[in-house]
C-alpha cells in the first residue's frame, strides 16, 4: 500500500471541505421548491459524482504521519511481553506506542467502558488492538508492526454462547412476562429453533480518520463516525485532555449501518498525533475493517407459538440468546430490542420471554441497521407461518386476525397509540398493519414469463439450469422496529439557525452535528429550512462538536431528532423575524429538541412504555429455486411500508431498497464465519454481499399514517425493511421447496442436504 | 523507476520505487487523485474501477509499471455529464463510496451500447458493489443517462461523436 513520494512536500486538499460546498451551487433548486415532499438534488451529489467529495479515507495533511494498528492473532491469550525495540529501530518510524502510553483512561465503550485502547496484558478477541505505529508510509508502519514481538500465552477461548450463560457470563439478561402461557388449552402449538449468523455492516468507505495537534497541546480530529459527541465523550478521558482541547469534525463518511457508532481509529490516531506532535492519518484495509468493527448479534433462538381454534395468537414463548462478543458495545440496548419486540407487532396476552447478550470470545458485537430487531423478526415471522399451515390458514389471513390496532398492547404492555384514534376500519380500532397486508392484493405476484433466459434463472450465466428443477415460491415477511432510543434514555438533538442577508439573497445557515452517512439527511435539513422559512439558499455548515448534540445517526431517528431540531430552530427564526428586519443583522436561534420520554424495562417482567415510535414494514418475496443445486434466484421484492409522511420520496425509496437489500443479504449469503473465535472470511471474496444481478427489481407502496407527535407526522424508515425482507424472502424459498428452514443465511447445502448422496 | 502516462486527457509521471505498486496506490497516494476510490484493493467492489486506453479495470489490479505511455481516465475524465446529472437526478448517489467507480463502469456501458436493456445493465455492473441502495435507482439512472445522451445525439449528431468519446471536464 500506499506511500506518499513525498510526505513533507506539498499535499492536496489540505483541510476537509464543509459540506456546504455544493449547497449553493448545483443543490440549490428554485426558489418556493426543494422544501418538504420533494427530492431536490441532495447537497453533496455534485461532489460526489465528480471524485471532489472528501470522504474520511481522502485526508492528507502537510507532514502527515501513517498509524496502524497491531492486533492480536488469537481470540483469547495472556501477554506475556510486549518488545518494540525492533519495530522502532526502523528508519521512518516515528512512534510505537502500548497500552503504557496511554495517557489518560485505560478503556472506553458506548455504554459500559470496557474496552481497553491497547490491550492491558489479556486479549479476549481476535483482532484486539495490541499496539500502534506511526510513521511515514503506511507500508513501514505496517513493516514496524509486523517487527511488535509479542509474547502471548494462549488461553483457550470460550465461544460457545451457552458456554457462556452458564458460567455467568453475559451482557444483560431481559424477560418479559405477560400473562399465564402454561395454563392455556391450545389448538395449535409449533415450537422450533432458529439460528441467525453474524452478519457486517460492509459500509464500502473504511475506518479512516485524520488526527492533527493544535498548539495548546489539543488535538483535532477529523473522522468518519455515526456520532461525534458520543466520540469526544469517549476520546477525552483516554487522552486525559480536557474536551475543549478536542476538536473533532466528521469527515466525508461512505456509508455506516451501524458500524461507526463504535469507536476505531479515534483513540490511536490521536495519541500518535500527540506523541509525534505530527498529523497522523489512519485507514483500515478492508481485511482489517472486518474485524475492526463489532457486528450484528449471531442469534440462537428458541420459539414455541400457540393458537387458538380461532387462529388467534395464544401465547408466545421464546429464549433468545444473542452473542454480544468479547466486549460490551451495545449488547445491552440490542438485547432490549430483541426482548421487547420479540414476537413483533402482534396481539397475545400470554408471554414468556427470555432473552440474554452473552459474553464470550466471539468478536465484538454491536449496531447494525435493525439493532436486536433483526434476529427475533426472523424466528417469529417463522413461526407465524409455521403456526398458520397448522391452522389451515393462509400467511396473510392469519397475521390480520392477529396484528395490532391503535389502542393495542405490545408484549411490554407499550400501547399503540401513533395512530388518528377516530379512524376505524369495520366498526375496530384502525390496524395499520391489517391495511398494510391488504394492500398486496392490487400488486399481483409476477408471472413466470414464457422463454425465460438463462441470466433470469438460478444459477444465471452459470448455465446451471435451462428451467428444469426450477419451483417458484412466495412468501410474507412482517418487521415491527422501534425508532429513536429507548428505555428511558435521554435522546435530544441540537440545531442553530442562522438567517441573514448574502450578496441580496436571504440565506439559511444551518449548524448540527448529525451525521450524514448516505441517507440525505443534509438534502432533509435544507428542505426543512426552505419549508420553514421560504428562504433563497441554504447553507449546511460542517457537522462537528463545535455544535450541540445531535445524537447519533442510527435508530432510524435523525429524520425525527435532528429533523425536529432544524425545524423547531426554524420556528424560532421566524417567531424573532416577526419584530426584527434582516437588514438589521442575522437572526439566529438555537433548538434543542426531545422526543417523548420513555421508561425502563421492568428487569423481572419486562413491562415498561419503553419505545417512542414503532414503524411498520410488510414485504412479500417472490423467488425462483433450483431444487436440485440448491441455488435462489429471488424474482421480486414488493414492499408496503408506513412512514408517517414523505419528507423526500427518492431518499426515502433509496433507504426501502437499500434496506431490503441488506435483508436479502442476511436470508441467503452474509454470514461471517468464525472458527473458534477466528474469523475465517474477512475479505470481499469470502463474504458476500448482494451485487446487482443479486438483486430483483423492488415494487414500493408507500403508507403515511401520520403519527401525531412526530414532525411532520414522520415515521423513521432506515431500519424496517432490513427486518422485513429476509423472513419474507426465506418463506418464499420455504414455500418453493417445502423444507422447514431455520437458519439464515440459508445456503445451497441446506437447500440440498435431503436429497442424499446421488448415485 | 518513472512510469509516464496520460491521466484524465493529463501527462503525468509517477516515480515509482516499487515494482508492485498498483494503479491505484498510485493514482491515490503518489499523485493525491483522491477521485477513485479504495475499498477492497482485491478486485472484488469495483469501487477503483478507471479506463485503461478505453477498458475498464479494478485499478487495485493493474501494477502502475504496466501503464507506461497509456490513457487512464478515472471519474474525473471518463464520464459525460449525462450520466452524472442522471445519477444525480434519479437519487442514484446515498453516501457515493461506489459512485466513482460505477459511473466509470456505466460510462464504459454506454459507449458500447447506446440504449442497453435491464439484463444488459444488470451484467455489466455486476462487479461494482453499491451497499446503499439495492441498485434500483442505479438501474433508472442508466437508463436515464441512455436517453439524455440519445437526446443530445439527436439534436447534434455532430457532437455526438465527440461526446462518444467521453472527454469531459466536471
Amino acid at each position: 500500500m500506499p506511500e506518499p513520494a513525498n510526505p513533507t512536500g506539498p499535499a492536496p486538499a489540505m483541510t476537509p471541505t464543509p459540506p456546504t460546498r455544493a449547497a449553493g451551487g448545483v443543490g440549490t433548486p428554485p426558489l418556493g421548491t426543494g422544501g418538504v415532499g420533494s427530492s431536490p438534488a441532495r447537497p453533496d451529489a455534485e461532489a460526489k459524482v465528480n471524485g471532489a467529495f472528501d470522504y474520511a479515507s481522502d485526508l492528507s495533511f502537510p507532514g502527515m504521519l501513517w498509524g496502524h494498528t497491531l492486533r492480536s492473532p488469537h481470540p483469547r491469550a495472556r501477554i506475556r511481553s510486549i518488545d518494540t525495540t525492533a519495530a522502532q529501530a526502523i528508519p521512518g518510524v516515528e512512534a510505537v506506542l502500548t497500552a503504557a502510553d496511554v495517557p489518560g483512561k485505560l478503556h472506553y465503550g458506548l455504554i459500559e467502558d470496557d474496552q481497553p485502547v491497547l490491550s492491558l496484558g489479556e486479549v479476549n478477541y481476535q483482532g484486539e488492538p495490541v499496539a500502534i505505529v506511526a510513521a511515514g508510509s503506511l507500508d513501514v508502519a505496517r513493516r514496524a508492526a509486523e517487527l511488535i514481538e509479542v509474547d502471548y500465552e494462549l488461553l483457550e477461548p470460550r465461544c460457545d454462547p451457552e458456554d457462556a450463560l452458564e458460567a455467568g457470563s453475559f451482557f444483560r439478561y431481559q424477560p418479559v412476562r405477560l400473562g399465564d402461557p402454561d395454563a392455556q388449552v391450545p389448538a395449535a402449538v409449533v415450537a422450533r429453533e432458529y439460528v441467525v449468523g453474524m452478519q457486517d455492516q460492509a459500509p464500502l468507505g473504511p475506518e479512516s480518520g485524520a488526527a492533527v495537534p493544535t498548539a495548546d497541546g489539543g488535538v483535532e480530529l477529523y473522522v468518519a463516525t455515526q456520532w461525534v459527541h458520543s466520540d469526544l465523550e469517549q476520546i477525552a478521558p483516554c487522552l486525559g485532555l480536557e474536551p475543549d482541547r478536542i476538536h473533532i469534525a466528521i469527515a466525508g463518511i461512505g456509508g455506516a449501518f451501524g458500524a461507526r457508532e463504535d469507536l476505531s481509529v479515534q483513540v490511536h490516531m490521536a495519541m500518535l498525533a500527540l506523541a509525534t506532535g505530527r498529523p497522523v492519518k489512519m485507514m483500515y484495509d478492508r481485511a482489517e475493517s472486518f474485524v475492526g468493527h463489532v457486528h450484528r448479534h449471531p442469534a440462537r433462538m428458541r420459539y414455541e407459538h400457540a393458537a387458538d381454534a380461532d387462529g388467534k395468537l395464544l401465547y408466545v414463548k421464546a429464549r433468545i440468546v444473542l452473542d454480544g462478543g468479547a466486549y460490551a458495545s451495545t449488547t445491552e440496548a440490542v438485547v432490549g430490542n430483541a426482548a421487547s419486540l420479540a414476537v413483533g407487532p402482534y396481539e397475545v396476552e400470554h408471554v414468556s420471554v427470555d432473552a440474554w447478550g452473552a459474553r464470550t470470545n466471539n468478536p465484538p458485537c454491536g449496531a447494525m441497521r435493525g439493532f436486536g430487531g433483526v434476529q427475533t423478526c426472523f424466528a417469529y415471522e417463522s413461526q407465524m407461518d409455521a403456526l398458520a399451515e397448522a391452522l389451515g390458514l393462509s400467511p396473510v389471513e392469519f397475521r390480520r386476525r392477529n396484528a395490532v390496532a391503535q389502542g393495542s398492547k405490545l408484549i411490554t404492555g407499550q400501547i399503540v397509540d401513533a395512530y388518528d384514534p377516530e379512524r376505524a376500519d369495520d366498526g375496530r380500532p384502525f390496524s395499520p398493519l391489517a391495511d398494510m397486508l391488504g394492500r398486496f392484493k392490487e400488486i399481483p405476484v409476477p408471472a413466470v414469463p414464457a422463454g425465460r433466459d438463462i441470466v433470469d434463472l438460478p444459477g444465471g450465466t452459470g448455465n446451471t439450469t435451462h428451467g428444469e428443477g426450477v419451483r417458484r415460491g412466495v412468501g410474507y415477511g412482517v418487521g415491527l422496529k422501534n425508532v429513536c432510543y429507548s428505555e428511558g434514555f435521554d435522546d435530544y438533538s441540537t440545531a442553530s439557525v442562522r438567517v441573514e442577508r448574502v450578496d441580496g439573497q436571504t440565506v439559511a445557515f444551518v449548524h448540527t452535528a448529525a451525521a450524514e452517512v448516505g441517507q440525505g439527511h443534509w438534502s432533509l435539513q435544507a428542505q426543512i429550512a426552505r419549508t420553514e422559512l421560504g428562504v433563497d439558499r441554504v447553507e449546511l455548515l460542517p457537522n462537528d462538536t463545535k455544535a450541540g448534540s445531535a445524537g447519533s445517526s442510527s435508530a432510524s431517528r435523525q429524520s425525527y431528532m435532528t429533523g425536529g431540531a432544524v425545524k423547531a430552530a426554524c420556528e424560532a427564526v421566524r417567531e424573532l423575524l416577526r419584530d426584527r428586519d434582516l437588514a438589521d443583522g442575522p437572526v439566529e436561534a438555537t433548538r434543542v429538541f426531545r422526543h417523548r420520554e420513555t421508561k425502563p424495562m421492568d428487569p423481572v417482567t419486562g413491562q415498561g412504555e419503553s419505545h417512542v415510535q414503532l414503524a411498520l414494514c410488510v414485504h412479500r418475496a417472490t423467488v425462483d429455486v433450483d431444487i436440485e443445486l440448491g441455488l435462489v434466484k429471488v424474482v421480486d421484492l414488493t414492499c408496503v411500508q408506513d412512514v408517517g409522511k414523505i419528507m423526500n420520496p427518492a431518499a426515502l425509496e433509496g433507504q426501502i431498497h437499500g434496506g431490503t437489500a441488506q435483508g436479502l443479504g442476511l436470508a441467503v449469503m452474509e454470514e461471517m464465519i468464525t472458527e473458534q473465535g477466528r474469523v475465517r472470511n474477512a475479505s470481499f471474496t469470502d463474504y458476500l454481499i448482494p451485487t446487482i444481478l443479486d438483486m430483483p427489481p423492488m415494487r414500493l407502496r408507500i403508507v403515511e399514517n401520520a403519527d401525531p407527535e412526530a414532525p411532520y407526522g414522520l415515521r423513521g424508515a432506515g431500519e424496517p425493511p432490513t427486518l422485513s425482507s429476509t423472513p419474507a424472502i426465506v418463506a418464499a424459498i420455504r414455500d418453493a421447496t417445502g423444507l422447514a428452514l431455520t437458519q439464515i443465511p440459508v445456503r445451497p447445502e441446506h437447500l440440498t442436504a435431503h436429497l442424499g448422496r446421488q448415485p | 523507476m518513472k512510469v509516464e502516462m496520460r491521466i484524465d486527457g493529463e501527462a503525468a509521471v509517477a516515480d515509482v520505487d516499487r515494482p508492485g505498486e498498483s494503479l491505484l496506490s498510485t493514482l491515490r497516494d503518489r499523485l493525491g487523485l483522491y477521485g477513485t476510490k479504495n475499498a477492497c484493493e482485491q478486485g472484488e467492489c469495483g469501487s477503483c474501477t478507471v479506463l485503461l486506453d478505453g477498458d475498464p479495470v479494478c485499478s487495485c489490479l493493474v501494477a502502475t509499471a504496466q501503464c507506461e505511455g497509456r490513457e487512464v481516465k478515472t471519474v474525473v475524465g471518463a464520464v459525460p455529464r449525462p450520466v452524472r446529472d442522471a445519477f444525480i437526478a434519479c437519487g442514484a448517489v446515498q453516501c457515493g463510496f461506489c459512485t466513482p467507480g460505477l459511473l466509470v463502469s456505466v460510462a464504459d456501458l454506454l459507449a458500447r451500447e447506446g440504449d442497453p436493456r435491464d439484463p444488459v445493465i444488470r451484467e455489466a455492473l455486476a462487479g461494482n458493489l453499491c451497499r446503499c441502495t439495492g441498485y434500483e435507482k442505479i438501474i433508472d439512472a442508466v437508463h436515464a443517462a441512455a436517453e439524455a445522451m440519445a437526446d443530445e445525439a439527436h439534436r447534434a449528431p455532430a457532437r455526438s461523436r465527440a461526446a462518444g468519446s467521453t472527454e469531459e471536464t466536471p
